[in-house]
C-alpha cells in the first residue's frame, strides 16, 4: 500500500496531436474551461459578495444601489466588529474550543488508532466497524438527548455545564473522534509490518513505537485529521445553538448568528463581515494546507 | 531509522525462539496496553453517542414534562399532525432531490477538472472547493443576503433580463427551491473531489482500448468510467444522503421552516419542537424518525466498505 494523501501533480496529459483527434481535443478544452469558470462563478458568488458588502457602508448598502459595485469602500465594519469585546468575545470562544477539542481528539484517536490497526485484539474489528458507525450517526439525532443529560447532570451533581461555553468540549469530540480515529486507523494500517516488529524487538514499548515511529511516519494523515477536527469544531453550528444561550458564552457562528440579527433591523455589513471574519481561519488553513485537506476529505471514503 | 531496523532484522530470528515465554507475558501486556489505549474512545462513544442515542428512544416514551410513560403517545400525536406529514415530504424532496443534483453536478465538473491540463488543474480545484470550506453557517447567511426581500442581489441582476422580483424565501415553493439550491452549492464539491480522485485511479489504457475500438465519450463514460467509479459513487451518495437528511444549518438559517412551516425538514421541525417549544420528548420522536434512512444508508455503506477492506 502507498502512502494515502491524494496528491496528483503528475497525472498524465493527454498531448496526443493526430489531426482531427486534436481538433476534437482542443474542443473539448475549450468547453471544459467555458464550463468550469461557470461553475467557479457559482462558487465564488456568495464569498465574493460577502466581502464586497464587508467593505460597504449602512448608508450605500440602504441607498440600493448596484449591489455588485463598491462606490465608498470602507473599513468601518471591520473596525466596528474587531473593537467590539462581544464579537472578539466570540472568537476567543470559538478559538479555544477549537483548539482543546483538536488536542482531546487528537489525544484519543491517535493511540485507539494504533491499537485497533496493531494490536489485535478481543473485539478490535468489531470496534473498528462500531467507530465508522458512530461517524454516521448525525448530530441532529443526538442534540435532544445530550441537552436532556446534561440539564440532569447538572441537577444531580450541581456542576452546571449547559450555557458554559466548556460544555462543546464534551460534545465536540463526538463528531470528530470517530472521523479522525477512522481515517488514522487506515494511515497507520498502510504503515509495514516490519517497521514496527523491528522497534519491538529492539525493546521498544508500545507507547515509544507509537510516538517514535508512527506518528513520525503517519505525519500527513494526522495534519489530514488535525486540520478536520479544526474545521469540525469551528464550523459547528447546532450544538453551541442548543447549548449555550449567553452572550458572554457563544462560539462565532452563533454569535454572529443571533446577536447580529435582532429583530428587523438587519446590520447587513456587520453580518457579512462577521461571516467572513469567521471563515477565514478555515479558508486559510484550506489556503496553505490544500493537499492534506483534500487528502483528508478522500481518506475517509476511499480507504476502508 | 533505516540502518537501526536492519541490525533489528538480523536479531529477531534467534531472539523470537528462544525466549517464548517472554512474549507471551509481552502478548499479555499488549491486549491491556492495546485495551487501555482504546478506553477513552470506547467511553467517549458509550457515554456521549450510544447511551444519548437510546436515551432518547426513552424520552420518546414520555409526556411534555418527562414525568409520565405514555409510550407511542407522542408517536400517535405525530401521526396526526398535519405539519408531521409535511415536514416528512419536504425531508424527502430535499435530501433526494439535493443528492441526485449534487452528485450530478459534481460528476460533470470533475470530469471538466480533469479535462484540463494537470498543471491548470490545482488552481480549479481549489476555487472549486471553496463553499464546502467556508463553514455552512457562515455561507447559508451570504445566501440569505443574496435573497433578501427587498435588496436581493440576484433579483437586481435578473430585472436586466425581465425576470420580476422572485420572493426566493417568501413564497413556499421558491423557500424550497432556495434551500435545496443552497445545499448543492455546499455539497457538490465535495462529489467533486471525490469523483475527481477516483477519475484518476481510473487505467488510462482502458479509455485508449474504448477509443480503439471505437467507443464515443458516451459510451466511454457509459462502459468505461461509470463501471470503474461504481463503488465511489455508491459510497459517496449515500453517506450524502445521510448528511443532507440530517441537515440543520441551512435550512435552519435561511428560511427558519417557514414560510408557515413549508420547508421544515426533521431536525429543523425538532429543534423548534423540542428546545424552542421546549417539548423535548415530542422533539426526540421527530428526530428518531430519521433512523430508518440513516440506517438503511448505513448498512449498504458498512457493507461497500467491508467489501473494499477484504478486496485489499
Amino acid at each position: 500500500m502507498t502512502s494515502t494523501v491524494v496528491i496528483d501533480k503528475a497525472a498524465p496529459t493527454r498531448a496526443i496531436k493526430y489531426g482531427s483527434m486534436s481538433r476534437d481535443r482542443t474542443w473539448a478544452l475549450r468547453w471544459s474551461y467555458f464550463f468550469l469558470t461557470l461553475f467557479a462563478i457559482f462558487s465564488l458568488v456568495p464569498p465574493l459578495y460577502m466581502v464586497i458588502t464587508s467593505l460597504k457602508s449602512s448608508a450605500e448598502i440602504s441607498a440600493a444601489t448596484n449591489p455588485w459595485w463598491i462606490h465608498h469602500p470602507t473599513l468601518e465594519n471591520y473596525i466596528g466588529l474587531l473593537t467590539s469585546n462581544q464579537f472578539l468575545t466570540f472568537f476567543r470562544n470559538s478559538a479555544f474550543v477549537s483548539i482543546f477539542v483538536v488536542t482531546i481528539t487528537m489525544l484519543i484517536s491517535v493511540p485507539a488508532a494504533f491499537a485497533l490497526a496493531r494490536m489485535r485484539f478481543w473485539g478490535s474489528a468489531t470496534l473498528a466497524t462500531g467507530v465508522f458507525l458512530t461517524y454516521l450517526i448525525p448530530d441532529t439525532l443526538l442534540f435532544l438527548p445530550l441537552f436532556k443529560m446534561f440539564a440532569l447532570f447538572g441537577d444531580f451533581t450541581g456542576i452546571q455545564l449547559i450555557n458554559r461555553w466548556y460544555v462543546l468540549l464534551f460534545i465536540y469530540p463526538t463528531l470528530t473522534v470517530p472521523f479522525c480515529t477512522w481515517i488514522m486507523i487506515g494511515y497507520f494500517a498502510s504503515i509495514p509490518k516490519e517497521l514496527d516488529e523491528a522497534a519491538i524487538i529492539d525493546g521498544a514499548s508500545w507507547f515509544q513505537t507509537l510516538t517514535r515511529i508512527f506518528i513520525p511516519v503517519a505525519m500527513p494523515g494526522i495534519i489530514a485529521a488535525t486540520i478536520f477536527a479544526f474545521t469540525v469544531s469551528w464550523a459547528q453550528f447546532l450544538y453551541p445553538l442548543v447549548f449555550t444561550t449567553s452572550t458572554d458564552q457563544l462560539v462565532l457562528p452563533v454569535g454572529i448568528v443571533t446577536t447580529l440579527i435582532k429583530g428587523d433591523v438587519f446590520n447587513w455589513g456587520q453580518i457579512m463581515t462577521g461571516a467572513l471574519l469567521g471563515a477565514a481561519p478555515p479558508l486559510i488553513i484550506y489556503a496553505f494546507l490544500m493537499d492534506y485537506y483534500i487528502a483528508g476529505l478522500t481518506a475517509g471514503a476511499t480507504k476502508g | 531509522m533505516a540502518d537501526v531496523a536492519i541490525r533489528q532484522n538480523s536479531a529477531a530470528a534467534p531472539r523470537n525462539v528462544r525466549k517464548r515465554a517472554s512474549l507471551r507475558t509481552a502478548l499479555k501486556r499488549k491486549s491491556t496496553a492495546a485495551f487501555l489505549m482504546t478506553l477513552p474512545l470506547i467511553i467517549l462513544i458509550a457515554l456521549l453517542v450510544l447511551y444519548p442515542a437510546f436515551y432518547s428512544l426513552h424520552l420518546a416514551t414520555l409526556n411534555k414534562s418527562m414525568q409520565r410513560f405514555v409510550g407511542f403517545g407522542n408517536f400517535e400525536f405525530l401521526f396526526k399532525r398535519d405539519t408531521f406529514w409535511l415536514v416528512v415530504k419536504q425531508s424527502c424532496i430535499f435530501a433526494i432531490s439535493a443528492v441526485i443534483f449534487k452528485a450530478l453536478i459534481g460528476f460533470i465538473v470533475a470530469h471538466f477538472v480533469h479535462n484540463v491540463p494537470a498543471k491548470g488543474q490545482r488552481k480549479w480545484r481549489g476555487m472549486l472547493l471553496v463553499p464546502w470550506v467556508i463553514p455552512p453557517a457562515m455561507s447559508t447567511l451570504a445566501w440569505l443576503w443574496l435573497f433578501d426581500p427587498s435588496y436581493s442581489a440576484f433579483n437586481y441582476t435578473l430585472s436586466f433580463f425581465g425576470i420580476g422580483p422572485i420572493p426566493w424565501t417568501g413564497d413556499a415553493s421558491w423557500a424550497r427551491f432556495s434551500v435545496i439550491l443552497v445545499n448543492i452549492w455546499y455539497g457538490a464539491p465535495f462529489f467533486m473531489i471525490m469523483y475527481l480522485a477516483s477519475l484518476k485511479s481510473v487505467p488510462e489504457q482502458l479509455y485508449e482500448a474504448a477509443a480503439i475500438d471505437g467507443a464515443n465519450w458516451w459510451q466511454r463514460i457509459w462502459y468505461v468510467t461509470l463501471p470503474m467509479m461504481r463503488n465511489i459513487i455508491a459510497i459517496t451518495t449515500l453517506f450524502s444522503l445521510i448528511v443532507t437528511f440530517a441537515n440543520f444549518d441551512i435550512v435552519r438559517i435561511l428560511t427558519a421552516g417557514g414560510p408557515l412551516d413549508h420547508t421544515h425538514i426533521f431536525a429543523t421541525w425538532a429543534f423548534r419542537v423540542g428546545i424552542e417549544g421546549s417539548d423535548i420528548p415530542l422533539g426526540a420522536s421527530v428526530s428518531l424518525f430519521m433512523v430508518p434512512i440513516l440506517a438503511v444508508a448505513a448498512i449498504f455503506i458498512l457493507r461497500d466498505v467491508n467489501k473494499r477492506g477484504n478486496e485489499a
